[in-house]
């Protein structure tokens, strides 16, 4: 192996630099000269009070000195070097490195690993940056207003012959729009400032990647149809592969007991009313919600999103439709019906809102907050919410629910936490 | 009357910006600013063009512009899309689903005005 540089070799290669004599440095920390020797040559493994004691007399951190070090520093040495290919390196001494100037090679291997932590948050922010739903609407806003703006504007500088009727009323509709572009600015600012704190603690959460990995799909898995097994190999993350592995099995219980083809055709015979189709089919209503929300898309059913909280109103699934999304960091606005719902279990409810702001999706929202799991006299049953949500006709006065207090234009809202950042 | 153009789009002082320049240059403008019910707009006169934004309230403007063309009354209409993403994947997108240009906010009012003459040219 010649990427491992053991103990013995650190040690000899430590002791010739200080320029001790082995027969000195065995006498020192109590050992004959001979088995030094052979403690040099890697014939004998050392560990507790005896390594301390070499790495005492070796001036050096015993961990530097112990074997487990080449693989904790020389890799991330080599990892940086391949990072580099232009910089010339001394590729074939790097053992050597770790060897003679420990210090300076653990030092250069915690930089490595400390890169590369920040390019995985990078990554890991820059895609948020593309996908979160609630920073696309807010930076879709800005740009409108900006292109707005600059379309009013060229027009009173371009057109010498405006009427005077058009000049008020485009100058109008740049007053509004710059006041717009400001509070629209602040919003996108508080998306990113929520964006960087969360980025501060985690990279990716095991939802965010049950989610990517259920949009790549479409939110539909031909194969539960069909009674298959899915398995989740590909999805590093054990966390996230114990969600949607649960997923995998709630759907397969429900698509047995609510055969695709049957459930479409009640489904548009119905108009998709989840209360008619549970006393149809004669099961509970969130098994509705679910299989409505995976209908598959190429079958002209119409969009419909999903949300599943906990007792605690920890979100443990969504699939987001349109600007519907809760957010991740638990910060979600307690006036969604799926936390109404937890309030009063077995209890329907059935609502329209819309976030609040100018040209916002009206959504029609079904939650019911139901017991999970075996019921038990030795325990609490255990309880989760879930939602149904699908856009609204536009007739419907919808409710306004937030999309969270930092981001909320809603001033007098009694459920209010924080003081909003717009 | 000059030829029509058909504008979708939920910003009411984007509208009428637009609006001012195209009817300058001699186009009649119909506008709509919801998207769930752009379709039953299109078919009550099919228009010469289609500007299309991208995010509308109640459906998106990809969804429209499948419906769009999937049907022979409009799939030869040519359809301008606006977006506030520029993105490669979504020029992809808009013009996989037969998009005929793809025109990034903020955009300038020569370059729409641009773009619609050289559309509007059979």
């Amino acid at each position: 192996m010649p990427d491992r540089i053991l103990t013995g070799t650190r040690a000899r290669n430590r002791r010739l630099d200080l320029g001790l004599r082995q027969a000195h440095v065995a006498k020192v920390v109590g050992i004959s000269g001979s088995y030094l020797n052979l403690i040099e040559h890697n014939r004998r493994r050392i560990g507790g009070k005896l390594l301390a004691d070499l790495a005492r007399v070796l001036e050096i951190d015993a961990a530097l000195l112990a074997d487990d070090t080449t693989d904790a520093i020389l890799l991330p040495i080599k990892e940086a070097a391949a990072a580099f290919p232009e910089a010339t390196v001394e590729d074939a001494r790097a053992e050597e490195l770790v060897a003679r100037f420990p210090g300076w090679a653990a030092l250069v291997a915690a930089q490595r690993r400390r890169i590369a932590q920040l390019e995985e948050r990078t990554e890991a922010l820059s895609n948020r940056l593309a996908h979160d739903s609630q920073i696309a609407n807010s930076l879709h806003e800005v740009i409108s207003t900006a292109t707005a703006i600059r379309s009013t504007a060229s027009i009173l500088a371009e057109t010498p012959d405006l009427d005077r009727e058009w000049q008020a009323r485009f100058h109008t509709n740049i007053d509004t729009d710059s006041e717009r572009l400001a509070q629209s600015s602040q919003a996108l600012l508080g998306f990113l400032d929520m964006e960087m704190e969360a980025g501060d603690t985690q990279t990716e959460s095991a939802m965010e990647q049950v989610e990517a990995k259920m949009a790549q799909s479409g939110f539909y898995f031909s194969g539960i149809e069909a009674g298959d097994t899915l398995h989740f190999d590909d999805v590093e993350d054990p966390s996230a592969r114990a969600i949607l592995q649960d997923w995998a099995n709630s759907a397969s219980k429900d698509a047995k007991r609510l055969p695709l083809d049957t459930f479409s055709q009640a489904a548009r015979a119905t108009a998709y009313d989840p209360a008619r189709l549970a006393s149809r089919f004669d099961v509970p209503l969130d098994m509705i919600f679910r299989r409505l929300a995976h209908l598959p898309h190429d079958l002209d059913h119409p969009l419909m999103g999903l949300a599943v909280c906990d007792a605690a109103g920890v979100v443990t699934f969504q699939k987001p439709v349109l600007d519907f999304r809760l957010p991740r960091s638990g910060s979600a606005c307690p006036l969604w019906p799926l936390y109404q719902a937890l309030t009063q279990p077995g209890r329907a409810i059935r609502r329209v809102v819309r976030l609040p702001g100018r040209a916002h999706t009206p959504f029609e929202c079904f939650a019911i907050a139901t017991p999970v799991g075996d019921v038990s006299f030795a325990s609490e049953a255990r309880v989760t919410a879930t939602m149904l949500v699908r856009p609204a006709r536009n007739e419907d006065v919808p409710d306004v629910v937030g999309p969270g207090c930092r981001v909320c234009t809603v001033q007098d809202c009694a459920s209010r936490r924080h003081p909003s950042l717009v | 009357m000059g030829r029509r153009v058909l504008l979708i789009e939920d910003e009411p002082n984007i509208i009428e910006a637009i609006s001012y320049i195209l009817s300058k240059d001699g186009w009649t403008v119909h506008t709509h600013s919801d998207g769930e019910t752009a379709m039953e707009k299109v078919m009550q006169g099919v228009p010469d063009l289609i500007i299309l934004d991208v995010m509308l309230p109640g459906r998106s403007g990809y969804d429209i512009l499948r419906d769009l063309k999937g049907q022979d009354a409009t799939a030869d209409v040519p359809v301008m899309m606006l977006t506030a993403r520029g993105q490669a994947k979504d020029r992809e997108m808009a013009i996989d689903l037969g998009a005929t240009r793809f025109m990034t906010k903020p955009f300038s009012n020569a370059e729409v005005l641009e773009s619609v003459r050289a559309l509007a040219t059979p």
